[in-house]
């Protein structure tokens, strides 16, 4: 009979797989339980113990009927409006700015007349603009996608042009000595060799979109997350706030890994190359 | 080939690299011009008056405030007080950032047990942090502090973590077959292959301070900073012109201590960056 002598045995893979489970999250979950020990020994209002903020969470979130998938009604008010305004007002501001970027990325003239403005508008605070944005496009939900969009689109925008620069001329010169049209230019040659450049700016403008989600919701809002996260600090429902504070990181931590998902599918060709190079 | 045709193809295709993009004078030239047109466009669009001037006012006029605000020692006092309170919070994240992710960047079994932790804490939007830190620690210096301490610790942790962690393994056996000690190894191999990481982290960091600390002061309404006087200048009678003013002198602050911060990178680390990426 044959041994297959490269697998190990069942239960000496268990064991390998329960210490790296182990190695993995030992840290966070003895931070949880330290935070438990310490918060039920201090007994402050200001910081209730992690077991009674998910118990609330719960309470907030999933207690609604079977046919809602238990999600209740907070999370069809606040949370589900909140997301869509993120993902609308940051597509937005991926969309803008890479045709945006590839314009400027390819045209010197044009990126040095723009460079100053640029760099002036991305530097800009984002809550400082809220004012001038009520004032200029009300206070419903079009203000805080076009907020969200706004403050976005910058490092989409100076990444593309960075990559679009960068992009290799012999390549370009192939494609051109191919008479290929230069619609077919950008979309064979610039835009993959750009990518890696773009979903990197992509993937800071997502973090940047919940700080603005949340600042959009903090002024003359009525729903979303950050509204009921300045509420419940108004009405000094602690254990509300932290629940608010959680779901964010809840929703940043999702959001990142969704986005890390799509960019190793939009990439894999990308980081196959960068391996072979290094060998 | 003769050298004529290689150097001007040398110079074609060099010319073509990232930061050499034409002469120094043109570009500053082209610059202004855009800077200098957008005014005008901008000037031409407000004075159309699709919206009343009281809510966005003239860019000349918000120019003219420009100048009102510089000299207006109020509003300089407010600036200090911004910067003060940043300062001291990129300190507290630069010496906690830079010490523990040498720590966990320098251990494999480190790094590997903290980043499911790191990557759970760090996507938690600052903004989210106010309304706490503002039953926690009251509206004043202390507040600013932290917050801007918590949102600038993790690019500078984070891009210290990576710089330490991605220390080329060929180089550090090399160092050990010549006998260094690992207080040699760190200094002479460790510390200039991760520096320009971390440097570039905390360049990240400090601009984003400075957008947390004017938002902090903006949505905490804060005693002291620019933030507290834009919150003051909008809900008081709305004065568009002194609000936009103040947060066109953030934006210039940001500029210039973002392009300030890149000047010195490319400066000290130039090694670094001829090689590539």
């Amino acid at each position: 009979m044959a041994v297959d002598i490269d697998r190990p045995p069942p239960l000496a893979l268990a064991g390998r797989m329960v210490q790296s489970f182990a190695m993995r999250y030992s840290i966070g979950i003895g931070l949880i339980v330290a935070w438990q020990i310490a918060t039920a020994h201090i007994h402050s209002i200001f910081f209730p113990t992690p077991v009674e903020i998910l118990k609330h969470a719960i309470d907030l979130w999933l207690s609604g009927p079977a046919e809602h998938l238990f999600l209740s009604d907070a999370v069809f008010k606040d949370v589900l409006p909140s997301i869509g305004r993120l993902l609308t007002g940051w597509s937005l501001a991926v969309v803008f700015g890479t045709v945006l970027g590839v314009l400027m990325g390819r045209s010197r003239q044009l990126f040095d007349f723009a460079d100053p403005i640029l760099q002036f508008l991305r530097s800009l605070p984002g809550p400082a603009l809220v004012p001038i944005f009520i004032i200029l496009f009300g206070t419903e939900t079009e203000m805080r996608i076009i907020l969200i969009a706004f403050g976005t689109v910058w490092p989409v925008l100076l990444n593309t042009i960075d990559g679009v620069r960068a992009v290799d001329p012999v390549q370009i010169d192939t494609a051109r000595s191919f008479r290929l049209p230069t619609s077919a230019l950008i979309a064979r040659t610039i835009l993959p060799a750009a990518m890696p450049k773009i979903v990197a700016g992509a993937k800071i403008s997502l973090s940047l979109a919940i700080i603005l989600m949340v600042v959009s919701e903090f002024v003359a809002s009525t729903n979303g997350i950050g509204y009921e996260i300045l509420n419940a600090q108004m009405t000094l429902l602690l254990t509300d706030l932290w629940c608010g504070i959680l779901l964010l990181a809840l929703l940043g931590f999702c959001l990142n890994a969704l986005f890390g998902f799509i960019e190793e599918r939009l990439l894999y060709w990308h980081r196959g190359l960068h391996q072979r190079a290094d060998r | 080939m003769d050298r004529s045709a290689i150097r001007s193809d040398y110079r074609r295709y060099s010319s073509r690299r990232r930061f050499a993009f034409g002469p120094v004078a043109k570009r500053c030239a082209r610059g202004v011009a855009g800077v200098i047109l957008f005014l005008l466009i901008a000037e031409f669009v407000t004075r159309l008056e699709i919206v009343p001037p009281i809510y966005l006012p003239r860019v000349s006029t918000v120019i003219a405030r420009l100048d009102n605000l510089i000299f207006n020692p109020a509003f300089l006092w407010d600036i200090v007080a911004t910067l003060y309170a940043w300062a001291i919070g990129l300190i507290f994240a630069s010496v906690l950032g830079v010490a523990f992710g040498t720590l966990i960047g320098s251990s494999e079994i480190a790094y590997r047990m903290t980043s499911p932790v790191i990557e759970f804490l760090r996507p938690i939007p600052p903004v989210a942090v106010i309304p706490l830190g503002m039953i926690l620690w009251g509206q004043g210096l202390s507040m600013k502090v932290i917050l801007v301490a918590y949102a600038t610790l993790w690019p500078i942790l984070y891009n210290t973590i990576y710089g330490v962690h991605d220390v080329d393994p060929v180089a550090l056996q090399t160092g050990r077959s010549f006998n260094l000690g690992s207080f040699a190894v760190w200094r002479r191999i460790t510390l200039p292959s991760a520096a320009p990481f971390v440097f570039t982290g905390f360049r990240i960091a400090a601009s984003m301070g400075l957008i947390v600390i004017v938002g902090t002061e903006l949505l905490a309404s804060a005693g002291s900073g620019i933030g507290s006087f834009i919150l003051f200048a909008s809900s008081n009678g709305g004065q568009m012109d002194t609000v936009l003013a103040a947060a066109t002198i953030a934006g210039i602050i940001g500029v210039a201590v973002n392009g300030s911060l890149a000047a010195i990178e490319q400066r000290l680390f130039r090694w670094h960056y001829r090689h590539g990426d």
